[in-house]
C-alpha cells in the first residue's frame, strides 16, 4: 500500500484516496474553437508511461482535495506531491 | 499409545500437563508446548498423508514452517480447517486431525496406484493427456482429476470465529527473534526506537533454542530468554509470538498475520481467532534466518527422511526421537550437532558425510564421543514403504559422478542436510536486487530498494560471534537515524564451535539400471525426472519450468526445493546458478487463512448499510426492501398475501388516484455554495442556470467529458449564493468527486464550495390529485395553490414547528412535493404525513411504484441513462442549450452522436396487450431471422402501466424518433419469449406534463 504524502493533511496511506489518472491533462479552454483531434486527444488519448509520471489522486476520505503525485509507474516510488494548483 | 520415542529428561515442554489428542480417529497423548508433529512423532506415528501426485506415503520433514509433507485437516470447535502444517499446529486438549488426500485411509489409499502410472503422469501431463475427446474434459477428466489431485477439505460452515485488523506504525519491525533478531532490537530499543519484534512460533529465540553456545557467561536459551524478559518490558517495544510477517510491500509497509487463538481449544471471548497487523515501518530488519536444505537422493521422500536441524530441534525443544537408528546424512558441519545431540541422549548414530577428509572443531568432537562416521559416502536410496527401514550408500568418487559398490544399512530414519539456504523472500519481496553468493551456494539481499537490512543466517551469515556483532551495529545504527540518540550496547562474549567448508554436493547419481524417484519438490511430487523432462522439450526460463512442472508452487512455495531445482537446471544447461536466476518471490511467505484477510468485513459488515431515519417505521409497515447502492429502500409494503406485482400496482394506483408517500432520503444532496455558484451550474450541467430565481427548482442533466449522461436531478436555488443540487441515489459519490474535480483543477477561479448533504437531511415526496390538500393541512400557513408554490417552486416552512423545506418538484409524473426535514426529524414528518395523509387515503409507496410511475411517464431513469446514451437519446434535447458551453458539450458534434438514425427512448406496447416484455429483450424487425438476428434496440425498463391496465415498456431504439407507429418483435432468448410490439412515443401517460403543473 503506498504511503502518499497530501500537501494539506500529511503522509497517509493509499486507501485514503483513490486515483485520478494523468495529472498532465489540459482541458481546452470554454468557448473557443477546439479541433476535433485537440478534443480527441483531451478526452480519451492518456499516455501510460513506464517510470516517472504526474498523476491525479483524491484525498477522497480526508481532506478531499485533489492533489498531483509524481511517481514512478514501475517502481512505485513517490518524488514529489504538490496542490493541485501548484507546479510539481 | 506409550510415547516410546519421548524422552525424560530434555526438552521443553511442561510435563506436569499432559494432553489427549485423537489423529485419524485413533487416540493419543502429548504434552502442553508440543506441536502436533512433535507428538505424533513422540508416539511413532510417521504416516501422516499421501502426496499430491503420486499418493505415496508421506511423514515429516521439517519442524516448522517449511514443511512440505505433513498437513493435515484439523478439526477445532466445531470447525473445520484444511492444509494445517502439523509442524506449526500446537497441541490443544481435544484437538482431532485427519490425513488429506487418501481415500479410504491413509495406510491403504487407492490413489496410490499412480505411483505404478507414473509413466503417464509426466511433468505437464495434463497439458499432454486427457485431450480427446474433447466431451470427455468436463464430465469426466476433470472431476477425476480434481477428487485425485489437491489437498484438504475447505469448510462450507459460515466461520464463527472473529478476525480482526489492526494499523500499527512503528520505526524498526524486526521479523524474527533468532540471535540476530534479538540483538538488534535489544540495541535499538535501548537506543530508544519504537520496536516491533515478530517471532511465527511460539517460543523465542529461534536458533537458540537448539544450538550449544554461550553468549555473555549464559547458554544462548537462557540469554534469549533474558533479553525477550526485558524487551517485554520497556513501553518502547511491542513483542508478538504467534505472529509470522508474510508480506513486505510498497513504502514499507508489511502484514503479520498474528495467530491468538489457533494453539487453543476454542478462541477466549473477545479475543480474535487471529489478527492481521497493516504495519508502516520507518525500517526494517529481516532475521528470517535460514532453513537447512535436503541432498537429493533416491525415494528421498520416505517417510523417517528428516532435515538434521528438524531432527535436532524434535530432541532438544520437545524431547522426541524421530528415530532410533539414526542414519546421517550430510555435507557440512551443522549436522553434527544433530549426531552429538543423538549420542548425548544414548542413541547412536551413524554418520554419512560426502566429504573426504574434513576436520574441525566439531568434527573432532564426535570423534571423540565415538560415533560412527563414513566419509566420501552417500545414501544413494532410503529402503522401505511407510517408513524407512535400511538405506542403500555406497562409497562416492570425488568428481562425485561414480558410486561404490552399493551397501545395505539397517536406520529407522534419515537426517539428511545440505547446507542452508538463506530465508530472502521478504527482503525479495520488498524489491531487493538479491545477489548469489558463492561460498554458500545461495542467494542472499543485495542492494535495498527501501529502508530494509537484512542480519544474520537469512544474509548468509553462520556464524554467531559474526551475527550478534552486526545484529548490535545494525540495531544501533538503525536506530540512531531515527532517534539521534547513542546508546551503545556492548557485545557480549560469544563461545561456539567453529566450522569448516561445506562440500557443494546436491544431489546423489543414481546407480545403474535403477530408477529410483529422486524429489526435488515434495509437496508437489516433482522429481528430477521431471525437471530433465521440461528442459528437455524446450523450456528455458526458470519461470517456465516453475510453472511447467509445478517446481516451487502450492503451499509451502518451495522453500525446501528452490535452491536444489535451480542447482539442477545450472548443471543440465551447463550455466552457473545466477544466470539461472530464481523464481520471484511473491507475498504471503506462509499461508494466510481468507478469514484473516476479510477480517471483519463479513456480512452485512462487507460494505456499510446505510438506513433512512424512517426505517424502522417502514420495517412495522412489512417493508420488502432493495438495495439501492449502499442504501436499504422500501421496495414495496406488503399487505395480506400480495406479491410485488399486486403490492405495487396498489400503491401506484393509489397515487393516481389519490395520494402517495416515498421516502426519498437516499437521494444525493450537495451544497453548492457561493457567489460564482450559478456560473458554476451552468457550465456542470447541459441546461441554462444563471436566471433562475431564488425560491425556485430546474431540472437538470450532466454529462461527462465524452457527451455521456452521467446523472440527472433537480437543484434548487435555496438563496442568492446557495443551491441544493440532488443526484440520483447511486451517483451521490461520484457527482461530488467530478465537483471538485472542476473546482479544484479546471476552474480553481471560480468561487464555490461544494459539500455533501446526503445524510442531513430526510425526505419524503407525496404524490397524487390529493397532495396538495394534505400539504395544505400539514403546512397551514403557506399558500399552497398553484400561484402560491407553483411547479418548480421552493418554500420554506414549520411543520409543527420543525423547520423544512419545500419543494414541487415531481418524478411520478402526478402534482407532487417533496418535504425534507433535519434527519433526527425524518421519522417525526414521515409519521405526520401518514397520519394527516389518512382521511385522504394515503398509502407509502416503494420503489417498484415509483419505477411504474417513471416508466409510464416516460421520464428517464438510471436504466435509460445508463453510460452509454447522450441527452438526444434519451429525448432531452430542450435541456441542451445551444448558447453556452459545459462540460461535455464539444463531444456532442461527434459524428456519430449527430447520426440520422441515432436511438432513442421510445415506448413499447405489446400488441396482446398482456403479455409483459422482460427488460433486456432485443427489438428486431423479423422474429425468425437467421441468427445472428440484427438488434434495433433494447427494452431497458418495463412496468404494468396502472393508467391503462397493460404492460408498457420503454426502450432504447435506432432511429427511435421514426419507428413509432411501426411494429417490432421483442425478443427474449432466455425467458424463451417472441412478443409482438407496437413502438409508441415513450410518454404514455399525460405527454403535456399537465398534471404537474395543475
Amino acid at each position: 500500500m503506498l504511503h502518499i504524502k497530501c500537501p494539506h493533511c500529511g503522509l497517509r496511506s493509499q486507501n485514503e484516496f483513490s486515483y485520478g489518472g494523468d495529472g498532465t491533462v489540459k482541458r481546452p479552454d470554454l468557448n473557443k474553437e477546439v479541433s476535433d483531434k485537440e478534443w480527441d486527444t483531451f478526452v480519451y488519448l492518456r499516455k501510460s508511461p513506464r517510470g516517472k509520471h504526474v498523476e491525479l489522486w483524491h484525498h477522497i476520505s480526508g481532506c478531499r482535495q485533489w492533489i498531483k503525485v509524481e511517481r514512478d509507474t514501475a517502481t512505485h516510488e513517490i518524488f514529489k506531491t504538490s496542490k493541485v494548483n501548484e507546479d510539481i | 499409545m506409550s510415547e516410546e520415542f519421548r524422552l525424560d529428561k530434555i526438552g521443553l515442554v511442561n510435563r506436569d500437563k499432559k494432553i489427549s489428542f485423537k489423529f485419524n480417529g485413533k487416540k493419543y497423548f502429548g504434552y502442553e508446548g508440543d506441536t502436533l508433529a512433535s507428538a505424533l512423532i513422540a508416539n511413532g506415528v510417521h504416516l501422516i498423508g499421501r502426496s499430491f501426485k503420486y499418493h505415496r506415503p508421506r511423514g515429516f520433514f521439517g519442524a516448522g514452517v517449511d514443511e512440505p509433507y505433513a498437513m493435515v485437516q484439523l478439526y477445532r470447535n466445531n470447525e473445520t480447517e484444511p492444509n494445517v502444517r502439523a509442524t506449526e499446529q500446537e497441541l490443544f486438549e481435544g484437538l482431532e486431525a485427519k490425513s488429506l488426500n487418501c481415500w479410504p485411509s491413509v495406510n491403504f489409499d487407492i490413489g496410490a496406484i499412480n505411483n505404478f502410472l507414473n509413466k503417464f503422469l509426466p511433468a505437464g501431463f495434463y497439458y499432454k493427456t486427457f485431450m480427446w475427446p474433447k466431451s470427455f474434459w468436463y464430465k469426466i477428466y476433470e472431476p477425476f482429476i480434481r477428487k485425485a489431485a489437491g489437498f484438504g477439505v475447505v469448510s462450507t460452515k459460515h466461520d464463527n470465529e472473529r478476525y480482526e485488523h489492526k494499523y500499527e506504525y512503528c520505526d524498526l519491525l524486526i521479523t524474527g527473534s533468532g540471535p540476530s533478531g534479538l540483538a538488534s532490537a535489544y540495541a535499538a530499543a535501548k537506543n530508544g526506537a519504537r520496536v516491533i519484534l515478530a517471532e511465527d512460533k511460539s517460543r523465542f529465540g529461534g536458533s537458540l533454542l537448539t544450538s550449544e553456545v554461550s553468549i555473555g557467561n549464559q547458554n544462548g536459551k537462557d540469554w534469549a530468554d533474558n533479553i525477550i524478559a526485558e524487551l517485554k518490558e520497556m513501553p518502547n517495544v511491542t513483542v508478538k509470538n504467534r505472529a509470522q510477517v508474510f508480506g513486505y510491500y510498497d513504502h514499507n509497509m508489511l502484514v503479520m498475520s498474528e495467530r491468538l487463538s489457533d494453539h487453543l481449544p476454542k478462541s477466549k471471548k473477545y479475543t480474535p481467532k487471529q489478527r492481521l497487523w497493516y504495519i508502516r515501518a520507518k525500517e526494517v530488519i529481516i532475521s528470517t534466518g535460514s532453513i537447512e536444505r535436503p541432498i537429493v537422493f533416491g525415494n528421498n521422500d520416505t517417510p523417517g527422511v528428516v532435515l538434521a536441524s528438524a531432527a535436532k530441534e524434535y530432541l532438544k525443544v520437545y524431547g522426541v526421537l524421530v528415530g532410533k537408528k539414526p542414519l546421517i546424512f550430510t555435507n557440512n558441519d551443522s549436522a553434527y550437532e544433530t549426531a552429538i545431540e543423538f549420542k548425548k541422549n544414548n542413541i547412536n548414530p551413524i554418520i554419512l558425510d560426502t566429504r573426504k577428509n574434513p576436520e574441525s572443531e566439531i568434527i573432532s568432537e564426535a570423534k571423540n564421543m565415538g560415533i560412527e562416521m563414513k566419509f566420501s559416502y552417500v545414501v544413494v536410496a532410503a529402503k522401505g514403504y511407510k517408513k524407512v527401514n535400511f538405506a542403500e550408500i555406497a562409497n562416492i568418487s570425488e568428481d562425485k559422478k561414480d558410486l561404490g559398490k552399493i551397501e545395505n544399512i539397517n536406520c529407522d530414519c534419515i537426517c539428511v542436510s545440505g547446507f542452508w539456504t538463506p530465508t530472502i523472500h521478504l527482503a525479495s519481496q520488498s524489491g531487493n536486487k538479491t545477489k548469489f553468493n558463492e561460498e554458500i551456494d545461495a542467494f542472499v539481499p543485495g542492494k535495498s530498494k527501501q529502508n530494509e537490512t537484512t542480519v544474520g543466517s537469512a544474509n548468509g551469515i553462520f556464524s554467531l560471534e559474526k551475527t550478534l556483532i552486526t545484529a548490535f551495529e545494525k540495531g544501533h545504527e538503525i536506530s540512531k537515524k531515527i532517534t539521534n540518540k547513542d546508546n551503545k550496547i556492548s557485545v557480549p562474549q560469544v563461545s561456539e564451535k567453529k566450522f569448516t567448508q561445506h562440500d557443494k554436493f546436491w544431489c546423489v547419481p543414481l546407480p545403474k539400471e535403477k530408477n529410483y524417484k529422486r524429489f526435488l519438490d515434495f509437496q508437489n511430487d516433482v522429481t528430477v525426472s521431471d525437471v530433465e523432462l521440461a528442459i528437455r522439450e524446450g523450456y528455458r526460463s526458470i519461470e517456465h519450468v516453475k510453472r511447467y512442472t509445478t517446481l516451487g508452487m502450492a503451499t509451502d512455495q518451495g522453500k525446501t526445493s528452490n535452491l536444489n531445482g535451480l542447482q539442477l537446471v545450472s548443471s543440465i544447461e551447463n550455466k552457473i546458478v545466477p544466470s539461472v536466476g530464481h523464481t520471484t518471490f511473491r507475498p504471503p511467505y506462509t499461508p494466510v487463512s481468507i478469514g484473516a484477510i476479510v477480517g471483519r468485513e463479513i456480512g452485512k459488515h462487507s460494505k456499510p448499510t446505510r438506513k433512512s431515519p424512517m426505517h424502522s417505521w417502514h420495517e412495522k409497515h412489512n417493508a420488502v426492501f432493495v438495495d439501492a447502492g449502499i442504501w436499504l429502500r422500501p421496495r414495496y409494503y406488503k399487505k395480506g398475501n400480495e406479491g410485488l406485482f399486486e403490492a405495487s400496482k396498489r400503491e401506484a394506483e393509489n397515487v393516481r388516484k389519490n395520494v402517495g408517500v416515498c421516502d426519498v432520503t437516499t437521494l444525493g444532496k450537495i451544497d453548492v455554495k457561493g457567489p460564482d455558484a450559478a456560473e458554476f451550474l451552468n457550465r456542470v450541467y447541459t441546461n441554462a442556470w444563471l436566471k433562475l430565481p431564488v425560491g425556485k427548482a430546474r431540472y437538470g442533466v450532466m454529462l461527462r467529458e465524452d457527451g455521456i449522461v452521467m446523472d440527472d436531478g433537480t437543484t434548487t436555488r435555496i438563496s442568492e449564493h446557495h443551491y441544493h443540487m440532488t443526484t440520483t441515489t447511486a451517483q451521490a459519490a461520484n457527482v461530488l468527486s467530478h465537483l471538485e474535480y472542476y473546482l479544484q483543477i479546471v476552474w480553481p477561479e471560480l468561487n464555490v464550495n461544494v459539500v455533501s448533504t446526503t445524510e442531513q437531511w430526510a425526505g419524503a415526496a407525496i404524490a397524487g390529485p390529493k397532495s396538495r390538500n394534505l400539504l395544505q393541512k400539514l403546512f397551514p400557513d403557506i399558500n399552497v395553490s398553484n400561484e402560491g408554490l407553483p411547479f418548480m417552486g421552493y418554500l420554506e416552512s414549520n411543520l409543527f414547528g420543525i423547520p423544512a423545506r419545500i419543494f414541487r418538484i415531481s418524478f411520478s409524473g402526478e402534482l407532487a412535493y417533496e418535504v425534507n426535514v433535519e434527519s433526527d426529524n425524518g421519522n417525526f414528518m414521515w409519521e405526520k404525513i401518514i397520519e394527516i395523509g389518512k382521511e385522504f387515503a394515503i398509502q407509502p409507496y416503494g420503489t417498484e411504484a415509483l419505477s411504474t410511475l417513471r416508466i409510464e411517464m416516460g421520464h428517464v431513469a438510471g436504466s435509460e441513462l445508463d453510460g452509454r446514451t447522450i441527452p438526444y437519446d434519451n429525448g432531452l434535447d430542450g435541456l441542451v442549450s445551444k448558447k453556452k458551453d459545459f462540460i461535455g458539450k464539444r463531444s456532442l458534434n461527434r459524428k456519430a452522436f449527430i447520426a440520422k438514425d441515432r436511438q432513442k427512448v421510445v415506448g413499447v406496447v405489446p400488441l396482446d396487450k398482456k403479455t409483459s416484455i422482460p427488460e433486456g429483450s432485443h427489438l428486431v424487425k423479423d422474429a425468425n431471422a437467421i441468427l445472428p438476428n440484427p438488434k434495433l434496440g433494447h427494452i431497458s425498463a418495463s412496468c404494468w402501466s396502472v393508467e391503462y391496465n397493460n404492460p408498457f415498456s420503454l426502450a432504447i431504439l435506432k432511429d427511435g424518433k421514426n419507428m413509432i407507429g411501426k411494429k417490432l418483435f421483442a425478443l427474449c432468448p432466455v425467458k424463451n419469449k417472441s412478443i409482438p410490439v407496437e413502438i409508441v412515443s415513450s410518454h404514455y401517460v399525460d405527454p403535456k406534463g399537465e398534471r404537474v403543473r395543475s
